[in-house]
């Protein structure tokens, strides 16, 4: 898989603080900051050099339509046509002629360029605040060439950061199930692709059922279920080497997995004789705990991010609802009360909210709720979707959703789609097969 | 006295007749449905198949439950009596969920109708050593429609040949 390479990073110039422009994201995107993405300027030279390897003929205009798109993408950013851009790039990243953006109602404005320097790719970029007349940051990148399109998604991270005041999540991948074949005999795979959607690679072959990937918090470690001969059980997966294993010795199914913050431990599920119970094995010394013992079904369990409380469903009332106890199982609370069933309780990466699934007369909902169960808020409302996963920052939702089929049982199909938290922003993540199951990595670079 | 008795019959039997040909025709789908589901579960014998003559595969459920209704019990001693005539067959019973709930949530009711299914096989006489679990969740349904029907098909447990 993808070694992680170093991305060597400089602060090229000491920048103003003065934070003038400020884009306030818990509100909605109903007036998204319109920004310049000027492209990246490159030299003849370089241009050849990259073209050669990377078979991009600019790789500079490359890098700044990744972050475009994603600043696009966020709902935050209205990035303007290149059309309308006075003045070239390589000039405009020396000194900016401020009327001339501000004449395209540019509020900002990104500059840089890119060197083919000893076999490597260097990139400067630098964030213009336009209305004020200065620059607001300046970072330089190098790598090796292969890494381009992190660099745009790093640059895209820093300048969200700068402008909204909350780190980005761009440079992340998405870990997911692909899906292939009738609705009665679903292939299906794991699979693994930048946020964007690029570099979308298949980890397993379609040969067992898979389902669930969840990423590791603190590293490239994914666990997911597996019906690896016919036993459906908890595995372990190093994406850079491939290596898998199955997660303890249960004498029965172990599912809906997750990692504990830190990244030690894993929570499940493990079902036996009609009860569904909830257990951690610490993948250090093995050691493996029963963290609930009731007769209902318990399952779908979350840390909360300091790792002191757990989030699960239970029906031990009957139904389906949200519960949350200490990490050690004590003091089980339960915390959902609205109408209907609530299920896939997951903790944000910020800590205050809980994203879950309801399903009331028939509709399947994405919501958030605060940790207590109070402030229910419902961002979207579906034939059918469920198993929200939080951005690594806590602010976008990423989930699925499965079409309703016509009467002669036709027409089925599951895609992932993501939601701001503040329920604006809904949008498709295309994936070259269906999809289901998604799950947001940490952030790469940090 | 005879012929009003006669005319009687006959105009009982025409009042039931109209009352059924407006209720077939009003409402032709549904009692069409309303044959195969008792509740919302499944009662037809479309997806059954059959272990030994007379011994049908599986068992249906109501929406989120585990229970054995009459009908599933009858099934499952027809099991149990098959299984104790062939001591050599082991067998997996197969739980299964509709897609109107949560995939993991699913796994476990899964797991919990086809234990329910287990429970009642080993009071027959059945030995747990014979018999296997699968919970495959919403994973594999064998109606894929999108509809109370196609829903009551798929909660099901189905007692599967392991050998």
């Amino acid at each position: 898989m993808t070694k992680k390479i170093l991305i060597l990073l400089f602060i090229l110039i000491p920048f103003n603080a003065n934070a003038l422009i400020e884009v306030d994201i818990t509100r909605g995107n109903l007036n998204p900051l319109p920004l310049a993405v000027s492209p990246l300027s490159i030299d003849e030279e370089s241009r050849k050099g990259f073209e050669k390897i990377l078979k991009k003929e600019n790789i500079g205009s490359e890098i700044s339509n990744i972050v475009e798109n994603n600043l696009r993408t966020s709902g935050l950013f209205n990035p303007l046509d290149k059309k309308a851009f006075l003045q070239a790039p390589d000039i405009a990243n020396l000194k900016p002629r401020f009327e001339d953006w501000n004449l395209i109602k540019a509020q900002a404005l990104i500059t840089g360029k890119v060197n083919y320097v000893d076999d490597k790719l260097r990139v400067e970029f630098r964030l213009w605040d336009v209305l004020a007349a200065k620059e607001m940051m300046a970072l330089a990148f190098t790598t090796v060439p292969n890494n381009w399109r992190r660099v745009g998604h790093i640059i895209s991270d820093k300048v969200y950061e700068r402008l909204t005041g909350e780190k980005g999540y761009f440079d992340t991948r998405i870990i997911y199930v692909s899906e292939e074949g009738p609705k009665t005999q679903r292939i299906k795979k794991l699979a693994i692709m930048d946020q964007d959607g690029a570099n979308n690679k298949f980890l397993t072959l379609g040969n067992e059922l898979v389902l669930t990937p969840r990423f590791n918090p603190a590293s490239q470690m994914v666990t997911y279920l597996s019906y690896f001969k016919n036993m459906p059980r908890v595995y372990l997966l190093d994406i850079e080497t491939g290596t898998q294993e199955v997660v303890g010795d249960f004498p029965g199914m172990t599912f809906a997995p997750r990692f504990s913050p830190d990244g030690k431990k894993i929570i499940m599920s493990f079902a036996k004789d009609g009860k569904s119970d909830i257990y951690t094995m610490d993948l250090e010394n093995r050691i493996v705990e029963k963290i609930t013992n009731h007769p209902s079904i318990d399952t779908s369990p979350s840390y909360s991010p300091d790792g002191k409380y757990i989030t699960f469903n239970s029906d031990r009332s009957g139904y389906q609802q949200i519960y949350v106890m200490k990490n050690d199982g004590s003091d089980v609370r339960r915390i959902s009360f609205g109408n209907g069933l609530y299920g896939t309780p997951v903790w944000s990466p910020r800590g205050d909210l809980i994203a879950f699934t309801k399903l009331h007369k028939g509709k399947f909902y994405i919501g958030v709720m605060r940790t207590d169960g109070s402030g229910e808020r419902l961002l979207t409302e579906n034939y059918y979707q469920e198993a929200p996963s939080w951005s690594p920052n806590g602010r976008v939702l990423i989930f699925y959703r499965e079409t309703k089929t016509n009467a002669k049982g036709e027409g089925f199909s599951a895609k992932l789609w993501s939601i701001d938290l503040t329920g604006y922003n809904e949008r498709q993540i295309k994936t070259p097969t269906d999809a289901s199951d998604p799950s947001w990595s940490s952030l790469l670079s940090n | 006295m005879r012929l009003n008795k006669i005319l009687k019959n006959t105009l009982l039997v025409l009042t039931a007749c109209l009352v059924l040909s407006a209720c077939a025709t009003k409402k032709e789908v549904a009692t069409d449905i309303q044959s195969q589901m008792q509740g919302d579960v499944y009662t037809g014998t479309d997806t059954v198949e059959y272990l030994a003559d007379g011994v049908p595969d599986r068992v249906f459920f109501a929406t989120n439950e585990s229970i054995l209704t009459t009908a599933s019990r009858e099934t499952l001693r027809s099991q149990a009596g098959w299984l104790r005539k062939n001591p050599s067959i082991n067998v997996v019973l197969e739980g299964h969920a509709d897609e109107r709930g949560t995939r993991e949530y699913n796994l476990a009711l899964g797991e919990r109708r086809a234990n329910a299914a287990k429970d009642y096989l080993m009071t027959y006489g059945i030995s747990s050593d014979r018999i296997t679990v699968l919970s495959y969740g919403k994973e594999r349904p064998v109606d894929s429609g999108s509809n109370p029907l196609a829903w009551s098909k798929n909660r099901r447990s189905v007692t599967v040949k392991a050998n």
